[in-house]
This record gives C-alpha cells, sequence and structure tokens, in this order.
C-alpha cells in the first residue's frame, strides 16, 4: 500500500507540473505564430495598426515566455526524482528526442528571441520578421520534438529491447514518425492557434464592449478581434476534423482508452453515441445515459452497424480510470463545439456588418477567452489518463516506472510545488492580465527602457538599445 | 584508452556542468550580495548587471541535466532520486529568482517582494547545489540499477560544508563580476565583498580538498598515491598561483584581474573533482561507460549537439563581447 501512495503522489505531481507548464508553451506556440502574422501584415501591408498590434501582444509574449522558460526547467528533472526507472529504460530512446528540444529551445532563447522583442530598429524590418519567424519555428521545433517523445509512450515503434531491460533504437525515424505522432502534432498546435484566438478574441472583445460609448481609434481593437473570429470559424472545424482523425487513430492503437472515451462497457454492434451519462466502473456499466442510436459505431468504423469494443474485453487491471476520462473528454468536445458556434456565429454577423457592434457577442466571445486552455487540459487529460495504467503503452507500466521514493518526500514537495506555483504563477498571470486591460494605443510603446527582460535571452535588447545609445552618448 | 562516444559524451556534460557553474555562478552570486547592499540604486545595478545574460547562463543547467537524461540515463535514474530533496529545493529556488527578473519591474509596491525572492531563491538555489554536489562525491549507493539509499543521506557535516562552501564560492564570483562590471560605491563594496568571500573560499577549498580523500580509497590513491601524484601535482600548485593572483588582483584594485583569478580557483577545483571521479559517473557505483545509453542513441544526440552547440558558444562569447564595459543605473549599457 506504501508504494501505491507514493506512485499516486507521484502522478498526481506530475499531473500538476505538467499541467501548469503546458498552459504556457500552449499560448506561446500560437501567440508566436500570431506575431510572425502581424509582423509579415504590417510588411505587405504598411499599415500600422499592424506594427501596433505587434507591440502590444509582444509584451504579453515576453511575460508568457518567461512563466513557460521557469515551468519547463522543473520538468526537466521531474523524469529523474519521480520516475527513474522509466528514465533508466527509456532513456535511450526518449533522452535523444528530449535532448533535440532543450537545444532546438535553447538555440532559439539565445539565438532571435531578443531581435524579436528589442531588434526592430536595430536590425531593420526584413531581418526583425526573419527573427519573428524564427521563433515561431523554434516553438513549432519544440512541439514537434516533445510530441514525437509523447506520441512513441503511446504508440512505441522502431524499438528493441536490450539486456539491461532498456528500449534501445533500432529505426529513429520509426521511433519519432510513430503511428500517432502526426495526429497528435496536427491536433495540439490547432489547439494552441485556437487557444490563443479566443485569447486574442476576449482581449478585443473586452475593449470593444468597454469602448463603446468612448470616441477614439479602435482600429487595433477592431483588426485583433476580427482575426480572432477568421480563426475560430476556420480552425475549429478543422480542428473538430483533426481530432475525430485522432480518436480513429487512437481506436486502432489505444481501443480502451476509446471505450473509456465513449462510455461503452460491453463490445456492441451498432453502438449507440452516448452524449451523458455516470460510468460506473464497479458495475461495469453507464448507468443514466442519454445516447443516440448507432451514431457511436457510424463515427468510430463509418458503419452503423459496426462493431465497437466495450471495456469488458479487457481485464480489470488493464484498463484506464473510466470515469475521468469519460468526463474530460466531454469537456473538450463540448467546449470544442461552442467554439464551432462562436465562428458561425461571428460570420453571420460579419455578413451582417455587426461584427464590432453585437454586445452579446462580445460578452461570450470574452467568456469564451479561457475556454482554450480548459479544453487543451481536457484534451490531455483524457489521452493521458486514457493510457493508463501503461507509460509506454503495452510495455511498461506506470507502477514499474515510478521511483522509489517515500511517499512522504513526493508528497512533500507536491505541496511545495503547488503553494509555488499558486504564488509565482498567480502572480504573473496578474500581471499578464493587467496588461491586457489596457487597450493597444496608436503608438504602443515599446518594451520600457529599463526593465530587463529575462525571455529576451543572451542577444537581447539592452545589447542592442546599449549599441544605440552609446552612438548617442 | 579509446577517445570512444561514452567519453566524448561525458566530456560535454562536464563541460557544461561548467560552464553552468561559472556562468550562474556569479548571477546566483549578486543575488547571495544582495541583502548586504542597501540602496536603491546599487540593487538596481546589481540586477542589471546579470539581466541580459542570466536566462541563457541558466539553460546549461538544462541542457546538463536533459544531456544526461539523454546519453547516461542510468546515471540520471540514479542521481536524482539520491538527490531528491536539494534538487527539488533548488528547482524551487530557481523559480523564485527567475521570475524576479520579470516581476521586479511590474510593480512598486510589491517590489520588496521580488527582491526577497530573488535574494532568497538565489542563496537556496546555491546551497542545495552545493549539497547536492557534496552528497555525490561522498558516493551513492546502488542496486539493481537504482539508487539504494535512504532520502535523508544527502544530508551530512560534509555536504553541509560543501554547501555553504557554495554559497561563499559564488559569492565570490558575484562580487569579483560586480568589481569588473560596475564603478564607485557599488564597485568599493563590491571590493569588500570579495576580500571576505576570497579568503572564505580558500579555507573552504583547503578542507574539502583535505577531506575527500577520506571519504573514499579511490579518492586517496588518486591524490596520495605514488606516482600518480606527480601528475595531479599541478591542480593545487596552480590553485595557489590563482590565489596569488586573486589578492594581488584585490591589492592593486584591478577591475578584471580578481574575477579571473576566481574563475581559475572554480575550473580548478571542478577539474580537481573530474580527477576524484574518473571513471565513475556515479562515485563509486557506476562508470561512464555502464551508464551511457547505446552508441546508436548517442551518436544521433551527437550531431544536434555538434552543430547547435559550437553555435550557441560563438553567441554566447559574441554577447558577452557585446556587453563588455560597465554597466549604468537604468537597463541600458554605456
Amino acid at each position: 500500500m506504501e508504494s501505491f501512495d507514493a506512485l499516486l503522489l507521484a502522478r498526481i505531481q506530475f499531473a500538476f507540473t505538467i499541467s501548469a507548464h503546458i498552459i504556457f508553451p500552449a499560448f506561446s506556440i500560437g501567440l508566436a505564430s500570431y506575431l510572425a502574422v502581424l509582423n509579415g501584415l504590417w510588411l505587405v501591408s504598411g499599415r500600422g495598426v499592424f506594427l501596433n498590434l505587434f507591440d502590444y501582444w509582444k509584451k504579453i509574449f515576453a511575460v508568457a515566455f518567461g512563466m513557460g522558460v521557469v515551468s519547463g526547467v522543473v520538468m526537466t528533472y521531474q523524469f529523474g526524482t519521480n520516475w527513474s526507472v522509466f528514465s533508466d529504460r527509456t532513456g535511450p530512446v526518449l533522452g535523444p528526442l528530449m535532448a533535440y528540444e532543450v537545444l532546438a529551445a535553447f538555440f532559439l532563447e539565445a539565438g532571435f528571441l531578443g531581435i524579436m522583442l528589442f531588434g526592430r530598429e536595430r536590425v531593420g524590418p526584413k531581418l526583425h520578421f526573419f527573427a519573428t519567424l524564427m521563433v515561431a519555428l523554434g516553438t513549432l521545433l519544440s512541439a514537434f520534438w516533445i510530441l514525437a517523445a509523447n506520441s512513441w509512450m503511446h504508440t512505441p515503434a522502431g524499438y528493441a529491447v536490450n539486456d539491461a531491460g532498456q528500449f534501445i533504437v533500432t529505426d529513429w525515424w520509426a521511433v519519432i514518425f510513430n503511428p500517432s505522432f502526426p495526429y497528435r502534432l496536427v491536433h495540439m498546435v490547432l489547439a494552441s492557434y485556437l487557444t490563443t484566438a479566443f485569447v486574442v478574441g476576449a482581449v478585443g472583445a473586452y475593449h470593444l464592449l468597454k469602448g463603446r460609448t468612448i470616441q477614439r481609434d479602435d482600429s487595433g481593437i477592431r483588426a485583433m478581434f476580427s482575426m480572432a473570429m477568421w480563426m475560430a470559424a476556420l480552425v475549429a472545424p478543422l480542428q473538430i476534423l483533426a481530432g475525430d482523425l485522432h480518436g480513429l487513430n487512437t481506436l486502432k492503437h489505444q481501443p480502451a482508452k476509446i471505450a473509456a472515451m465513449e462510455g461503452h462497457f460491453e463490445t456492441t454492434a451498432g453502438a449507440p453515441l452516448i452524449l451523458f451519462g455516470i460510468p460506473n466502473a464497479v458495475e461495469e456499466r453507464t448507468d443514466y445515459a442519454i445516447s443516440i442510436p448507432n451514431l457511436g459505431s457510424l463515427i468510430l468504423t463509418h458503419d452503423p452497424n459496426g462493431v465497437v469494443r466495450g471495456l469488458k474485453e479487457w481485464p480489470k487491471h488493464e484498463r484506464p480510470p473510466v470515469g475521468i476520462v469519460f468526463w474530460s473528454f466531454r469537456i473538450m468536445m463540448g467546449i470544442g463545439f461552442a467554439m464551432l458556434g462562436i465562428g458561425a456565429w461571428s460570420l453571420w454577423l460579419r455578413y451582417q456588418r455587426r461584427l464590432y457592434d453585437a454586445p452579446w457577442m462580445h460578452r461570450a466571445a470574452i467568456l469564451m477567452g479561457p475556454s482554450g486552455f480548459a479544453a487543451l487540459l481536457a484534451g490531455w487529460f483524457t489521452t493521458e489518463i486514457g493510457r493508463q495504467p501503461y507509460t509506454v503503452y503495452g510495455l511498461m507500466t506506470t507502477a514499474e516506472s515510478v521511483s522509489a521514493i517515500d511517499a512522504a518526500a513526493v508528497g512533500a514537495s507536491l505541496v511545495a510545488f503547488i503553494v509555488v506555483y499558486f504564488a509565482i504563477f498567480g502572480a504573473g498571470t496578474f500581471y499578464i492580465l493587467r496588461l491586457m486591460l489596457k487597450p493597444p494605443e496608436s503608438a504602443e510603446p515599446g518594451l520600457p527602457a529599463d526593465e530587463p527582460i529575462q525571455a529576451a535571452g543572451l542577444m537581447p535588447g539592452p545589447v542592442l538599445r546599449g549599441a544605440k545609445r552609446g552612438t548617442a552618448t | 584508452m579509446m577517445l570512444d562516444l561514452p567519453l566524448i559524451w561525458a566530456g560535454l556534460i562536464a563541460l557544461s556542468v561548467l560552464v553552468y557553474v561559472i556562468l550562474d555562478g556569479f548571477d546566483l552570486g549578486i543575488g547571495i550580495l544582495f541583502p548586504f547592499v542597501k540602496t536603491e540604486t546599487g540593487r538596481d545595478q546589481m540586477m542589471n548587471s546579470v539581466a541580459p545574460v542570466w536566462d541563457g547562463n541558466q539553460t546549461w543547467l538544462v541542457l546538463g541535466g536533459g544531456g544526461l537524461f539523454a546519453v547516461f540515463p542510468l546515471a540520471y535514474a540514479v542521481i536524482m532520486p539520491a538527490l531528491y530533496v536539494p534538487i527539488i529545493v533548488m528547482l524551487l529556488a530557481l523559480i523564485f529568482r527567475g521570475v524576479a527578473f520579470e516581476y521586479r519591474w511590474k510593480t512598486r509596491r510589491g517590489k520588496f517582494v521580488w527582491d526577497a525572492s530573488f535574494a532568497g531563491g538565489s542563496m537556496l538555489a546555491t546551497f542545495a547545489q552545493g549539497i547536492a554536489l557534496g552528497a555525490l562525491v561522498q558516493g551513492i549507493p546502488v542496486a539493481n540499477r537504482a539508487y539504494a539509499g535512504g532520502w535523508w543521506d544527502w544530508l551530512t557535516a560534509f555536504s553541509v560544508l560543501t554547501g555553504v562552501a557554495l554559497v561563499v564560492g559564488y559569492a565570490l564570483l558575484g562580487a569579483t563580476w560586480l568589481i569588473y562590471k560596475t564603478e564607485g560605491e557599488l564597485q568599493r563594496a563590491a571590493y569588500r565583498f570579495a576580500w571576505i568571500a576570497g579568503s572564505g573560499i580558500l579555507a573552504m577549498i583547503g578542507i574539502v580538498s583535505l577531506w575527500t580523500p577520506f571519504l573514499n580509497e579511490n579518492y586517496m590513491a588518486r591524490w596520495f598515491g605514488w606516482p600518480q601524484m606527480l601528475y595531479v601535482l599541478p591542480v593545487p600548485l596552480l590553485v595557489a598561483l590563482c590565489a596569488f593572483a586573486l589578492y594581488r588582483g584585490l591589492s592593486t584594485k584591478r577591475q578584471l584581474t580578481p574575477f579571473l583569478a576566481s574563475l581559475g580557483l572554480f575550473i580548478l577545483s571542478f577539474v580537481g573533482l573530474l580527477i576524484s571521479f574518473f571513471p565513475y559517473i556515479v562515485p563509486s557505483s557506476v562508470t561512464i561507460w555502464s551508464a551511457a545509453a547505446p552508441d546508436d542513441s548517442l551518436s544521433f544526440a551527437l550531431v544536434g549537439a555538434a552543430v547547435l552547440l559550437p553555435i550557441i558558444v560563438l553567441y554566447t562569447v559574441h554577447a558577452y563581447w557585446v556587453f563588455r564595459g560597465k554597466v549604468g543605473t537604468t537597463g541600458g549599457y554605456r
């Protein structure tokens, strides 16, 4: 029982630290691409509004990126402290993928971020745009390597096992482009884009709503709201499609996860789609189910009478916890369709030419501002809890992976992480929100000259500013 | 002995750790000295002297940790649980230190909070690193490819001594860095700090060096066996030389010499450690070769490191070159 407690605490600790971390990179991935788009639009159109928006959002990007960096350092060590057996056995496969992630991130941090944040005057708009593109590419490269590592744990390929019980690589290509990787990468990148779009949309909507009675230049506010709503209208349906394809991929490789997501205990032909219900793992049935006949089979097998496997196909100790997977999946889906709805509504308002004058739409957009983060976390909870009881699917269980550490040590460090994260990231979120509550100005100031920016890395503004200032004094 | 992949990687990771220690060492040292400087402008200057570089400096720690996982997974899997508490404490302390750079300028009311978070985080992170180092030097028992000790084993008189020694050492790096980067009132204070920390660290190096060989017979044979002693003799001699250079530099009020002499002391102490450790990566349980992942993994990761590390190093050198000279009271460099 002792070891079970340490195991559970280690799982909670990993879930907590990775959840707190993923919020920031997801936002940075989306925001970096958005900044690149704004920068590009400014270069092409020459309209100052895009430059203002760029300067507005880059300040928020700097804080979010900084929090991603500090919470990311913890992740590098989390594998070793709490999951040492896992680290030893999967190190030869996953270690190099992580190393590439670190090198890519390091390169990005040291290289282009400072120029993007500070260097437009110094290096000229073209090179500055290039730096912005490189930062966006860097965040995507980071996502590429981390998701390759994560996907390998879901759908291991290209490996063998040596005498020491370690997974070793027989084919790097197969390891990296393992069966679930392309789906997960697309799904995650689109999720980051949607998350960022809804944050941008909410900030735009807030200022539209607040500024309705004040006469002033709100072209920046309109532009950000409009761009965010285009993203919602175009990417939300794409994301639902990508999610469906990812789901079919999961059905092929991890059918038990799908059974838990759907709340199916029995293997049936012509399975219903359970909209709501209460999965009862003890009695092995889903109570109070509200369902649509045959739709489950239609979605999963593209045949209304197709056979869908239920959880009873697996012995109890090989099933994922059904309740949390079932519910987190529905939260993600619900938010996804709400996003689709907002996108469709925006198209209708646009058609009626009322996009900037629709208070209820703006209120809804504000409400949906944080929804991307919720959907993102719910999605990750679905896929990560859904692959239990394994860390490397079908090959290594979570219980085998954990370090032999006292529950007290894991528990104490978990409490410390929770307290520190809430204090530190709470303060950071507060500072971000304060930046967002200010509307973008028509001449948006750059980063304040007397502040260091931690995200600026090795080639930051002070160098560039300093060099300029040096010529002046 | 052949120069094989595990050895190349051991060298690369040792280099990452050394670069981390000397670069983040002076950042953390600034934080350690922070409470001893009371004026607002002095504190602003101290923070600005490292603000542009600390993030890059800290990334070497991620590279060291990530590299260890990538190429010596067994060592990573053994060392992390063994040093569980100091590692977690270090990570949390580094968060407090890191966000202070960003948050301190975002508030007026709460500035004292982030001052405390910067100083406390730096001090605690350093102490935890020193303890982790001491615990590693003591040796880590291993059975069945896993750590085989208790979770308080890291806490001994020796590891507490190395913890204190590292705090004093980083304070010396920080003080001599301030001598190099500032002038006027703050620089005068930095000379005072450097005298105290310099005398302290030499005493600490002496005690730790005399204590270490008694921890383990491999260490004893390496340092006091004949004729091996002849090969390692240059290390203590060079330490004496650096100590003298530090003394001269501080006496004659040189700007850069004290910092370089302090770097020399750190590099030599590190080389001394490597001499003691070799061929073990986890003393005295796991060798470099038994911890290494298969050559396939090592060569795959080496491709990336071989391309990107030189660029990163060049970049770092360039950034420090651009940043040369004194720091002003505001973030801009003159």
